[in-house]
């Protein structure tokens, strides 16, 4: 028997008043810091799970169909923080890669917004994950985490993202606790003003 | 990102840890629905029910069960839903509805603002 991460006791359990669960997705390529960063600001070790998805056979309950069935695992880290004595954030680092996306409804539906992490050197590597929030309709920001790359000026990457002008765009460095926190409280504001914005229309 | 044990687990275990069901009414159940035990393990109750209700004394995100469990979040849907039938949890769904276009209440934000900035 091979020892399982579930036979850890690992987890600090929550109060016994919480009761509302709010989301807040992390969204990069690989290596460029979204596990850095949750690990940054949250009171758990981040934990990691994974969600399967299966081609072709969704819905079919009979036994025959198990095996013809494709499935893709799709893994993220996530860790927590109490905001108070009712509500739970959860910070998700996500994957940006394409199968990823197939599961944002199911997972990420209500997730309050989003954090593009971009690292200058694979600017690239966001792109999609922007076009993607986009068609999802998820507000979010963009944080350059700062690898002591080439030092490009914020407005260049603006350019290069293609980003309009109103998405927040910011320097962090996700190892810092305070600068991940900066990087949260900057994406809640933005979604402070577009939801009175919102408001105030209606 | 590292480690993966589903794709190792054989996916005839995974059929029988949930009975053989492959739906369940996920609208009901969140990935951070707070899960709380409404009673003791009983005698001859399958292994992953009893785990879930010993981890759940005190609330516990459906997520993090997820990971305690070393199970895909869709798998431990199911079990909970078996444990949310008989009575034997209870969830705390979130508040935000999970609407496409809708954005969070203000309020709510004002509320993640205060929590953040005392981090």
């Amino acid at each position: 028997m091979d020892l399982k991460s579930s036979d850890r006791v690992t987890s600090t359990p929550l109060r016994s008043t919480a009761s509302n669960g709010l989301k807040i997705v992390i969204v990069g390529g690989f290596g460029v810091g979204k596990t850095t960063m949750v690990r940054s600001v949250s009171e758990i070790r981040p934990l990691s799970t994974e969600e399967v998805m299966t081609h072709a056979g969704v819905g079919i309950d009979d036994a025959g169909g198990v095996q013809d069935k494709t499935t893709t695992t799709v893994a993220f880290d996530f860790g927590r923080i109490s905001l108070n004595d009712q509500m739970i954030l959860y910070l998700f680092g996500a994957p940006g890669q394409q199968r990823f996306w197939f599961l944002w409804d199911r997972l990420f539906a209500g997730t309050l917004g989003a954090v593009v992490l971009v690292d200058t050197r694979r600017v690239q590597d966001s792109w999609y994950a922007i076009d993607r929030l986009e068609h999802h309709g998820m507000p979010f920001i963009v944080a350059r985490n700062d690898f002591g790359g080439p030092a490009h000026k914020l407005e260049d990457i603006r350019e290069a993202l293609d980003l309009s002008p109103e998405i927040p765009l910011i320097d962090c460095d996700a190892r810092e606790r305070e600068s991940s926190k900066k990087v949260l409280i900057t994406l809640v504001n933005h979604l402070y003003a577009l939801s009175t914005a919102a408001e105030g229309t209606t | 990102m590292t480690s993966r044990p589903v794709d190792r687990e054989d996916p005839d275990r995974l059929y029988i840890v949930t009975g053989g069901r492959s739906r369940v009414d996920e609208s009901s159940i969140d990935l951070v629905s707070l899960i709380v035990s409404e009673c003791d393990p009983a005698p001859g109750m399958q292994s992953e029910h009893v785990r879930i209700l010993r981890m759940c004394t005190n609330p516990m995100a459906v997520v993090e069960i997820a990971a305690e469990l070393g199970l895909p979040v869709s798998v431990v849907k199911i079990l909970l839903c078996d444990l949310l039938d008989t009575g034997r949890i209870t969830a705390r769904h979130p508040t935000i509805a999970p609407a496409k276009t809708r954005l969070p209440d203000p309020a709510i934000l004002k509320q993640v603002l205060l929590g953040l900035e005392k981090l």
